[in-house]
């Protein structure tokens, strides 16, 4: 099984045409996932890397039959860009773009919940299920097909994680990056759903940060609703409150949002949380 | 990006909601006729400021003067007062609070009102605050304005321009771009007027780049963390000695947890992002030697970000310059293993993994020189 992306996954990128559209297009098609088209308007007929650019994603749809979208797009365009995917009928929507504002996300989040199509990120990693799709720009080679379901927050601590998982010989069933802005398509929660339902999931690692309560929500649904075992890890314990740590959602606002009521909570669950992130394989067993 | 009292309420005014009649002066003697009684306010980006003497009446221009120049100049945790607003003094008859602000879990904007204005939100009870979400496929309707105009409990007459305040703070947040936008207090004045007595508004700095009128405002930073903006660097001065550069803001925090671990402390947190240009891990690794650490650790994942252009950077930069500072590399991704030889040879300490690499720094900055 795996969630959110397998294959069945037919991928089109949108801004294959960019530098990052064009060299994560082949990263994605090495790890074994069928990106059948790219979109770029003005530039339909063209290829890149042997894959066929249109110039909209209907056209991808109809030609292709993509059901995937990947968007590389710059912040001023994206809104449109995923709005476009959820018309056409893409089912599902990867946003790496960060810098996007947070009124755009807004407004494509909902309409995106409100048509049933699932959206990660904005300004997230994207996701991978090692031996059958990545759609997104983790690294290829820290992958190993296995059975534990990473989800998070962040993008880099992600590639940190699952590569101490892969060298403690475990692998991975799904790795999904939500993405660090303050408003997100899937949650945590959307995510731990697919993995409690997911066959060849049989633990959880969830990795989070300061700010928001998403995790506090997280631990809340996990007491209630996963009963694989789920091993945590939340950074920025020595973060101080008042300055925001690179991520737009990464600030300890008004005494909410910190390490400890998050560390907190999970334990709470009856959850094992890593002190440091080379912990996390450690936990799991 | 904050906006200091007197902008907030320019763009209030913009928008149709009441401010009292103002203006704002550098200099105590731009002060040269006020109509009635006023109040002096500090203009800074931090609270607190009330209480610590940054507003003062005054009744005629000489006191405006004499207090003003008793403001402009003060400083408190680091922040200096370089302006004054001063503005006309409301009679005040009852203190409302209406905010609007984004609400993460509901994936929407929320309006916040309480009938209890002019102190701290976080110090009201939770059933004197009304938090109303506003649907982003519906947008702003009346009904809302009318739930929160019966929530704050005012009289007939008020209630309806309470209402016309939140639907204009609405159109506010959506047009302007605000991630925030608080009036505290929502003043009701003894002859029946509603009026914004203070406002904080907050631009999405994602945003700006459809809102170039913001380019020219000035924000409170320190003079480096104002060059960092400008180079696009996430970078933010803490307590400690160790200076850390990494990519990506989780790895970056993960790194100052680590550290902690083994009792260091982190100065500098510097998230590079992902970045495949030499000239930025340069000009990352000059700011960092500006914020003179003790230690710098360097932790790198590189999947966007090529190892051998972050050791290329690095390099760069210390070339050339005696170097007062060790510097502890972790670095992982592609062609690593060209980044370490080229680190090595540079005389810089290698880890393999990050607490390896927590730990030396760690060690290294708890050495006496």
């Amino acid at each position: 099984m795996a969630v959110i992306v397998d294959n069945d996954t037919k991928l089109v990128v949108q801004g294959i045409t960019g530098y990052q559209g064009t060299y994560h297009s082949k990263a994605m098609r090495d790890f074994g996932t069928k990106v059948v088209a790219g979109t770029s308007p003005g530039k339909g007929g063209e290829k890149v890397n042997d894959i066929p650019v249109y110039e909209s994603v209907a056209e991808a749809i109809q030609n292709e039959g993509a059901n995937t979208s990947c968007i590389f797009v710059p912040a001023p365009f994206c809104k449109d860009a995923a709005l476009e995917a959820i018309d056409a009928g893409i089912g599902t929507i990867v946003i790496i773009t960060e810098h996007l504002p947070v009124l755009d996300a807004i407004h494509l989040v909902a309409v995106a919940r409100s048509r049933g199509v699932t959206v990660l990120g904005p300004n997230c990693p994207g996701i991978a299920s090692p031996g059958k799709a990545k759609v997104g720009i983790l690294p290829n080679k820290i992958f190993k097909q296995g059975n534990i379901g990473v989800v998070s927050k962040s993008g880099t601590l992600t590639y940190e994680i699952v590569n101490a998982i892969t060298e403690h010989k475990l692998g991975q069933s799904t790795c999904v990056g939500i993405g660090g802005d303050r408003v997100s398509g899937m949650s945590f929660i959307d995510v731990l759903e697919r993995f409690q339902s997911d066959r060849q999931t049989k633990q959880i690692v969830l990795v989070g940060e300061i700010g928001g309560t998403a995790e506090e929500e997280a631990a809340e649904f996990i007491k209630k609703n996963v009963d694989k075992p789920v091993v945590a890890y939340i950074a920025g314990r020595t973060a101080p409150p008042g300055k925001r740590m690179g991520h737009a959602g990464a600030i300890i606002a008004r005494g909410r949002g910190t390490a400890e009521s998050k560390i907190k909570a999970l334990e709470a669950a009856g959850l094992k949380v890593a002190k440091i992130p080379t912990d996390v394989p450690e936990l799991l067993r | 990006m904050k906006l200091f009292e007197y902008k907030a309420k320019e763009i209030l005014k913009k928008h149709g909601i009441p401010v009292p009649v103002g203006f704002v002066v550098s200099r105590p003697d731009e002060i040269r006729s006020i109509s009635g009684p006023v109040m002096v306010k500090a203009q800074v980006l931090i609270g607190g400021w009330g209480k610590a003497g940054g507003i003062k009446p005054a009744e005629d221009v000489e006191q405006a003067r004499r207090v003003a120049s008793g403001i402009i100049g003060m400083s408190i945790r680091g922040y200096i007062a370089k302006e004054v607003l001063v503005e006309r003094r409301l009679d005040v008859a009852k203190e409302l609070y209406l905010g609007i602000t984004i609400d993460r879990s509901r994936r929407s904007l929320v309006i916040m009102a309480s009938p209890d204005g002019g102190m701290d939100i976080e110090n009201v009870p939770e059933n004197r605050i009304l938090i109303e979400p506003v649907d982003p496929l519906i947008g702003y309707s009346p009904y809302i304005g009318r739930r929160v105009a019966a929530f704050v409990g005012v009289k007939k007459e008020q209630a309806s321009q309470v209402a016309n305040i939140c639907r204009r703070m609405c159109e506010l947040v959506m047009t302007e771009d605000a991630e925030l936008a608080e009036i505290n207090p929502l003043v009701i004045t003894r002859d029946g007027k509603v009026v914004a007595g203070d406002a904080k508004v907050t631009i999405d700095s994602d945003a700006l780049f459809r809102h170039r009128e913001y380019d020219s405002l000035a924000e409170d930073l320190t003079p480096l963390e104002e060059k960092a903006k400008k180079l696009d660097i996430a970078f933010v001065q803490l307590e400690g000695n160790i200076g850390v550069i990494a990519n990506g803001a989780g790895l970056t925090m993960a790194t100052l947890d680590s550290i902690n671990m083994f009792g260091g402390k982190a100065g500098v947190f510097l998230d590079l992002g992902g970045t495949d240009d030499p000239k930025k891990v340069k000009d990352a690794m000059l700011l960092m030697r500006e914020a003179k650490p003790k230690v710098v650790l360097i932790n790198i994942f590189g999947g966007i970000t090529k190892c051998d252009t972050v050791a290329k950077g690095v390099l760069e930069a210390i070339e050339g310059q005696a170097r007062k500072f060790p510097i502890v590399v972790r670095i992982k991704g592609v062609n690593e293993d060209i980044a370490r030889g080229m680190l090595k040879d540079a005389g810089m300490i290698l880890a393999s993994g990050l607490s390896e690499a927590a730990e030396l720094a760690s060690k290294e900055s708890l050495k006496v020189v």
